[in-house]
C-alpha cells in the first residue's frame, strides 16, 4: 500500500471518508465545548442581570493592559495555526513544524500573561473563600463575579494547556512527515480546537474585562 | 464438529484481547457485563428500600441510612445503568452493523468511553461504600452543598467522568450514521432503532456538558467555599435547579429514545408487515428530543418559578405527548392485520407500549400546574417515573437483548422460559408501581422511611410486586447465561427479520461483513408471502 494507504484505518474506505468522519467528529466535540462553556456563560448572564453593579465593580478588578495584550497573541496565534493548516495543504513541511512551534509559544505566552493576572489577583486577595478581602460596597455579589472569573478563565486556561500539549504533538507528527497534502486531518482538526479555544477568549475578555468601560 | 468458524466471540481469548479490544461488538459486551451488575447493585437497593416499608414505622433503617438507600439507587440507576443501557450495548453492537460498517468512526475513541464508565462507576461505588450520597439523586443545593455530610465529591466526580462517556459514545454515533452507510442506505433506509439512536446522541452531546459543568460548580462550592448556589453568599439554589434539569429531563428521553427505537424494531419483525408511517416514526424521535431540551421547568413549579414560565413549561410539556403517541399509534397500527407472532421480545414489546403509554399519560397529570401542585413530590411522581424508566426502558432494552441475543452469542435462548419472564415482568411491576400511583394520589410523600398506618396496604402490595419483579429480572440473567453453553445454534437469521445485521452470520465476524453489504430496498420490506411462509 502506498504512504496514503498507511494512514487510512481499517474502518473507513477510503480517506475522504476518513477525513468527512474526522472533521465532523470534531465539529461535533466542539458543540459540546460550547454547551460546557454555556452552562457558565448561563450562570454569568443570570447574576450579571441581577447584580450589575456588583459586576461592574468585580470588571473593574479586572487588568485590562493585559487582557487586551492576551487578546492580540491568541488572535496571533490562530493566524500562526491557520497557516500551519495551510502549509500543511501544499506540502510543506518545515513552514508547518515552524508556524506549529510558534503557535505554541504564543499559547505559552498567554498561559504566562494569564498566570501573572492570577498572580495579581492572589497578591490583592481577591481568590474566592474565606481569604476573599473585597472591601467596596456588595462584597459578597463581587466576589461571585470573581467565582466566575476565575472558572470561565480557569477552564478555559485549561483548555489552552490541553492544545498546547496538542499541538506539540501534531509538531513531532509534522517533523515525521506523516501529513501530506492528501492526508492532513489530524492537523486540520487540532487546528478547530485552537480557532474555538481562541474564540471562547473573544467572548470571555469583553464580558469580564470591559463591563464597565464606556462610563 | 470441526474447525468452529471464526466470529468476533473467538478472534482472541486472552483478557488483553478483551481490554484492549477496538471491536464495537466486545466493547458492547464489555458495558453489557458493567452495566448488569451496576443493575442487581441498583436492584439489590431498592429491594431494601421496599422491606423497610413493609411497616409504617420502617422495617430495617431510620431516616438517615433511608436518605442514603434511596440517593444510591437513584443514581446507580440512572446515571450507570439506564442512561448508558441501551445505546452502549444494543447502540455500540447494532449501529456499525446496522449501516453495514465494519466499525464506529472512532474505535479507540469508544474503548476510551467504556473505561471513563468505569472509572466514573468505580467512585460511585467507592462513594457508595464509604458511606453514600443523601442528597437524593438530583443533588439539589444545599443539600449537596452547605448542608451535606456524604460523600458528595466522588459522586459528583463518577458521573461527571461518566458524562464524557455518554458523550463521546454520542459523537461517535453521529459521526459514524453520518459518514459511513453502506451504498444504498439512503437516510429514509435506515432501521428505525438508528433515528432513535440519533436522536439520543443529539441530547447526549447537547445536554451532558451542562450536567457536567453544574456538578464542576457544586464542586468548586465544596471545596472553596464560594456561593454561586448559596443564597447567604447572594447566589440562587434555583439555578442549580435550572442547570441540573436542563440536562436531566432530557436525560429521560435518553432512557425512552432508545427503547422506542427497540420496539419500532420488534414489532414489524413479528407482525410481518412495514412499519405504519415510517418518517412519523422516525421524526417523532427527532421531535421528542428537540422538545425535551424546552420542558425542563416542568420540575420547577413548585420551587418559585415565575407562574408565566411554569405556563409556558406546561404547555411545552403537553407537546411531547404528541411524538409519542404518534409512536404509539403507528406501533399499533403496524400490528393492524399483521401475522403476530408471539414470540418474547414481541411480548416485552408489548409490555413497552401498555406501560409507556400509562406513564406517559401520568406525566400529562404531573405537567398540569394545578395538579402537579397536589401530587409533586408524592408517590404518584415516584410510579409515574417508574414507568416510564422501568416498564418503558428496561422493558424496551430487555426485549432488545432478546431479540438480538442470536445474533450476539450465536445461541438462541430457551423460549417458554423467557415468555414467563416476559410476564413475570409486567405482573411484578404492575404490582409494585401501581398501588404507588394510589399512595401519591392519597398523599404519601416520597422520600420518606416511615409513613402513617392506612397506607400499609398499599405499600405492602408494592413490596409484594417487586419481589416478584426482582425473580423476574433473575430469570433472564440465568437463563441468557445457560444458553451461551447450552442453548441451539441460532443461524444467522432465526427470526426472519430485515436488516443488514441478518444478513450476517451469528455470531459475526470481526469485520462484521464479508463484503460490503449494498441495500436496495426500504426498511421493514416484510411482505405477505414471508409471512404465511414464515408460520
Amino acid at each position: 500500500m502506498s504512504e496514503a494507504g498507511s494512514a487510512l484505518a481499517t474502518q473507513f474506505d477510503d480517506l475522504d471518508q476518513q477525513h468527512d468522519a474526522a472533521t465532523l467528529g470534531m465539529w461535533i466535540f466542539l458543540v459540546t465545548e460550547i454547551m460546557f462553556f454555556g452552562g457558565l456563560f448561563a450562570g454569568y448572564a443570570v447574576y450579571r442581570s441581577i447584580y450589575p453593579q456588583a459586576f461592574a465593580a468585580g470588571s473593574r478588578l479586572c487588568e485590562i493592559a493585559l487582557g487586551a495584550i492576551n487578546t492580540a497573541v491568541l488572535i496571533s496565534s490562530s493566524l500562526t495555526m491557520a497557516l500551519a493548516v495551510r502549509a500543511a495543504q501544499v506540502g510543506r513541511r518545515r513552514a508547518v513544524v515552524v508556524l506549529l512551534v510558534a503557535t505554541m509559544l504564543l499559547g505559552t505566552a498567554f498561559l504566562g500573561i494569564k498566570f501573572v493576572e492570577y498572580g495579581h489577583k492572589y497578591a490583592e486577595h481577591l481568590i474566592p473563600g474565606s481569604g476573599f478581602a473585597y472591601t467596596g460596597p456588595y462584597a459578597q455579589q463581587v466576589q461571585l463575579f470573581v467565582c466566575f472569573y476565575f472558572a470561565m478563565t480557569g477552564l478555559h486556561a485549561l483548555h489552552m494547556v490541553i492544545g498546547v500539549g496538542l499541538l506539540g504533538v501534531m509538531a513531532v507528527l509534522a517533523a515525521r512527515g506523516r501529513f501530506t497534502p492528501a492526508h492532513y486531518s489530524p492537523l486540520e482538526v487540532a487546528g478547530l480546537y485552537w480557532h474555538f479555544v481562541d474564540l471562547v477568549w473573544i467572548f470571555l475578555f469583553p464580558l469580564l474585562y470591559l463591563v464597565d468601560l464606556h462610563k | 464438529m470441526s474447525e468452529p468458524r471464526e466470529s468476533y466471540l473467538n478472534a482472541g481469548y486472552g483478557l488483553k484481547s478483551w481490554l484492549l479490544t477496538t471491536d464495537h461488538k466486545r466493547i458492547a459486551l464489555l458495558y453489557l457485563i458493567s452495566i448488569t451488575l451496576l443493575f442487581f447493585v441498583g436492584g439489590a437497593l431498592a429491594g431494601l428500600i421496599r422491606v423497610n416499608l413493609l411497616t409504617p414505622q420502617g422495617l430495617l433503617v431510620g431516616a438517615e441510612t433511608y436518605n442514603r438507600l434511596f440517593t444510591m439507587h437513584g443514581l446507580i440507576m440512572i446515571f450507570f445503568f439506564l442512561i448508558p443501557s441501551i445505546p452502549a450495548v444494543l447502540g455500540n453492537f447494532l449501529v456499525p452493523m446496522m449501516i453495514g460498517a465494519r466499525d464506529l468512526a472512532f474505535p479507540r475513541l469508544n474503548l476510551l468511553s467504556w473505561y471513563l464508565f468505569v472509572v466514573g462507576s468505580s467512585l460511585a461505588i467507592v462513594s457508595a461504600v464509604t458511606g453514600g450520597v443523601d442528597t437524593g439523586w438530583t443533588f439539589y443545593t444545599p443539600y449537596s452543598t452547605t448542608y451535606s455530610n456524604s460523600h458528595v465529591l466522588p459522586m459528583a466526580a463518577g458521573i461527571f467522568i461518566t458524562g464524557f462517556s455518554s458523550i463521546l459514545t454520542g459523537l461517535n454515533f453521529i459521526v459514524t450514521i453520518h459518514t459511513m452507510r453502506a451504498p444504498g442506505l439512503t437516510w429514509f433506509r435506515l432501521p428505525l432503532f438508528l433515528w432513535s439512536t440519533y436522536a439520543t446522541s443529539i441530547i447526549f452531546i447537547l445536554g451532558t456538558p451542562v450536567i457536567a459543568i453544574t456538578l464542576a460548580l457544586v464542586g468548586l462550592e465544596r471545596i472553596f467555599g464560594v456561593g454561586i448556589f448559596n443564597p447567604g453568599l447572594g447566589g440562587d439554589p434555583v439555578l442549580f435547579q435550572h442547570l441540573f434539569w436542563f440536562y436531566s429531563h432530557p436525560a429521560v428521553y435518553v432512557m425512552i429514545l432508545p427503547a422506542m427505537g427497540v420496539v419500532s424494531e420488534i414489532i414489524p419483525c413479528f407482525a410481518r408487515k412495514r412499519i405504519f408511517g415510517y418518517s412519523f416514526v422516525a421524526f417523532s424521535s427527532v421531535a421528542i428530543a428537540v422538545l425535551g431540551f424546552l420542558v425542563w421547568g416542568h420540575h420547577l413549579f413548585v420551587s418559585g418559578q415565575s407562574i408565566y414560565a411554569g405556563m409556558v413549561f406546561s404547555f411545552l410539556s403537553f407537546l411531547v405527548a404528541i411524538p409519542s403517541a404518534i409512536k404509539v399509534f403507528n406501533w399499533t397500527a403496524t400490528l393492524y392485520k399483521g401475522s403476530i407472532a408471539f414470540q418474547t421480545p414481541m411480548l416485552y414489546a408489548f409490555g413497552f407500549i401498555g406501560l409507556f403509554t400509562i406513564g406517559g399519560l401520568t406525566g400529562l397529570f404531573v405537567a398540569s400546574l394545578a395538579v402537579d401542585v397536589h401530587v409533586h413530590d408524592t408517590y404518584f411522581v415516584v410510579a409515574h417515573f417508574h414507568y416510564i424508566m422501568v416498564g418503558g426502558a428496561v422493558m424496551g432494552y430487555l426485549g432488545g437483548i432478546h431479540y438480538w441475543w442470536p445474533k450476539i452469542s450465536g445461541r438462541l435462548y430457551p423460549e417458554a422460559w423467557a415468555r414467563l419472564s416476559a410476564v413475570v415482568i409486567f405482573l411484578g411491576f404492575n404490582l409494585t408501581f401501581f398501588p404507588q400511583f394510589l399512595l401519591g394520589y392519597l398523599g404519601m410523600p416520597r422520600r420518606y422511611h416511615a409513613y402513617p398506618p392506612e397506607f400499609q396496604v398499599l405499600h405492602v402490595m408494592s413490596t409484594a410486586g417487586s419481589t416478584i419483579l426482582g425473580f423476574g429480572y433473575l430469570m433472564p440473567l440465568v437463563y441468557l447465561l445457560w444458553s451461551l453453553k447450552y442453548g441451539p445454534l441460532a443461524g444467522s437469521n432465526p427470526w426472519g427479520a430485515k436488516g443488514l445485521e441478518w444478513q450476517t452470520p451469528s455470531p459475526p465476524p470481526t469485520e462484521n461483513f464479508e463484503h460490503t453489504p449494498v441495500v436496495t430496498e426500504e426498511a421493514y420490506a416484510y411482505s405477505g408471502e414471508e409471512a404465511e411462509q414464515h408460520v
